[in-house]
């Protein structure tokens, strides 16, 4: 079964929401800044919130049509959804809150059904307690549990796990994997997170602005972004402004000029004509630092530069280098003191071709 | 100590009380989750007795009551006689005057509830009314508690209105409070004392239960 979505709606005078995608079973990632109208994607998928115009359909049992005027009250929706701050009954424990949604069942299929779904989120132990009296991770799992002990037909998660440390992070998101496994429905889940699109998601749908901007696996959207914002999401410390100086197809590769400088950077080849204007976005820890020219080197980039300013943040040393321009780099402490580095030292700057992503600026 | 009206303003609080608890809650949620821009005009009129002289609603209800008006003349069809100055008369128009007391403290109470309950609730395939019964109503009991107590304190102390539309018929009409004016009036300030100071210690202890409720023991703490 698979979810197509195509939502149109104003959210403010200068702010439209117009996307359109599809969710195959497993895990699908909506990605992007707060703002960029992905939760009220999710919403209009629930029916909590009603797009302007567009089509939800799940299948083809169409929850939502503009054009023939369907909207199916969210109650009716078979959907399951799981909220930012989960939303829990506090004034039922976590036994009842997972059979809420049972209430057309017998009570002993409820207590089966419960049970059996506390067995696979590890919160047998807990069903007895009310919301205020468990842990984050804990009522995470609870929420989880509701919304699946229902057996929806696809899952909404609205940036649930933002509030939880790594560790607890990761040991829910292996369970609900695990539940998938065996069901398989689509899975709609919604951070502005990057740590857990590579986590969690098979495919990735990045929004920016109420519009789609990438879509494909983590590793396609996040490793190669297309736009300056997502490039910033997805961590690259140094965005450069620079214009292509050459293009050379059969490589694959272009050299483009780092603006306001003479410093040259071989890139992979993007899609811009000579002479036009072309950001480049480099990740802070790809670049390596040499107090010497380095010789036989299979990297394309060797750049003289100069050290302006050493800061260390936490286990990283973070080094602005005056190449021209400023780059940020990163590296880890014990190799800044090994090479002596210091406001001042005179370094060479080694970044491999693919390193540098070109960006188009939105 | 006038025994007789302290029963009959008893009883007369209680229906009030019971009847303002079935009629309160829907108004009060209307008033909470409706989004007509004309709520406000429904809104100024529950909280109306609030502010207006007893003596006017009083007077508006003795007129709507009376035998010339519809509702009084279908009353007299139905029962063989008039409505103005009989305890049915009373439970009306203390109805009307205690609204505010019942209606607000709910709607407060509602208010509270955190909209992503009822959207939670919802996505979990529950009508509107199931989740007023399982959700709204749950977590307000707080407030309907008071609503209660606060319309039974008031009713029983109420002096204007029931004398615009009740008169003063012993063991009809003849309130706590209108004992006590009778008392006064009479000269008999012992029996005036008395069944002031029993108003007194009923409406106290009345306010002293509404704040004494503890607030929201559900609260959940937030995410760590």
């Amino acid at each position: 079964m698979t979810l197509s979505v195509r939502v149109r709606k104003r959210l403010a005078p200068e702010f439209v929401l117009d996307v359109a995608f599809d969710v195959a079973p497993g895990v699908t990632i909506v990605f992007g800044e707060s703002g960029s109208g992905k939760t009220t994607v999710l919403r209009s998928v629930a029916g909590l919130a009603q797009p302007d115009e567009g089509r939800i359909a799940i299948g083809d049992r169409v929850l939502f049509d503009s054009g023939s005027q369907i909207n199916v009250r969210a109650a009716e929706r078979r959907i399951g959804f799981v909220f930012q701050h989960l939303a829990l009954f506090p004034h039922l424990t976590a036994a009842e809150n997972i059979a809420y949604g049972l209430w057309r069942t017998t009570s002993a299929e409820q207590q089966q059904a419960t049970a059996a779904i506390a067995e696979s989120f590890r919160i047998a132990h807990l069903l007895n307690r009310r919301p205020g009296e468990i842990s984050g991770g804990e009522r995470q799992r609870v929420g989880l549990a509701r919304a699946l002990v229902t057996n929806p037909e696809i899952l909404l998660l609205d940036e649930p796990l933002s509030a939880l440390d790594h560790g607890t992070q990761s040991r829910i998101i292996a369970d609900l994997r695990t539940w998938n496994d065996a069901h398989g429905i689509p899975i709609l889940y919604v951070t502005h997170s990057q740590r857990e699109v590579f986590a969690l998601g098979d495919r990735v749908v990045a929004l920016q602005n109420g519009s789609v901007v990438a879509e494909g696996t983590p590793q396609q959207v996040m490793d190669a972004p297309v736009h300056e914002h997502l490039a910033q999401l997805a961590g690259f410390e140094n965005l450069l402004d620079a214009v292509v100086a050459a293009k050379r197809p059969e490589a694959g590769t272009m050299v483009a000029r780092i603006a306001s400088t003479t410093v040259h950077l071989e890139t992979p080849l993007a899609d811009v004509e000579v002479g036009r204007p072309v950001r480049i976005a480099i990740r802070a820890g790809d670049i390596l630092i040499a107090t010497e020219r380095p010789h036989g080197i299979s990297a394309r980039n060797v750049i003289p530069g100069t050290i302006r300013k050493l800061t260390v943040n936490g286990t990283v040393m973070r080094s602005d280098v005056d190449v021209g321009a400023l780059l940020e780099v990163h590296l880890t402490p014990l190799s800044s003191d090994e090479l002596g580095l210091r406001p001042g030292s005179d370094v060479w700057l080694v970044i491999k071709t693919h390193s540098c992503r070109p960006v188009s600026a939105v | 100590m006038d025994w007789t009206a302290i029963a009959l303003s008893v009883r007369l609080a209680a229906i009030v009380s019971v009847a303002l608890l079935l009629i309160g809650p829907p108004i009060a949620y209307w008033l909470t989750f409706s989004t007509r821009r004309w709520k406000f005009a429904v809104e100024s009129l529950v909280a109306l007795p609030l502010v207006l002289p007893p003596t006017v609603l009083g007077f508006y209800l003795l007129v709507a009551l009376g035998t010339r008006s519809p509702i009084g003349r279908a009353w007299e069809h139905w029962t063989g006689h008039g409505l103005a100055f009989t305890f049915e008369a009373l439970v009306v128009a203390s109805i009307l005057y205690s609204l505010p007391f019942s209606v607000q403290p709910i709607a407060s109470s509602f208010a509270l509830i955190d909209r992503a309950l009822l959207e939670a609730s919802s996505t979990l395939g529950a009508s509107p009314m199931r989740t007023f019964r399982k959700v709204v109503l749950p977590l307000s009991i707080d407030g309907i508690v008071a609503a209660g107590v606060l319309t039974f304190a008031h009713t029983l102390g109420e002096f204007g209105v029931v004398l615009m539309v009740g008169g003063n018929l012993p063991g009809i009409t003849r309130t706590v409070s209108i004992s006590i004016y009778d008392d006064v009036q009479a000269l008999d300030f012992s029996s005036a004392h008395q069944t002031a100071l029993f108003l007194l210690a009923v409406s106290y202890a009345a306010l002293a239960f509404v704040y004494g409720v503890k607030r929201k023991p559900w609260a959940v703490a937030p995410l760590p």
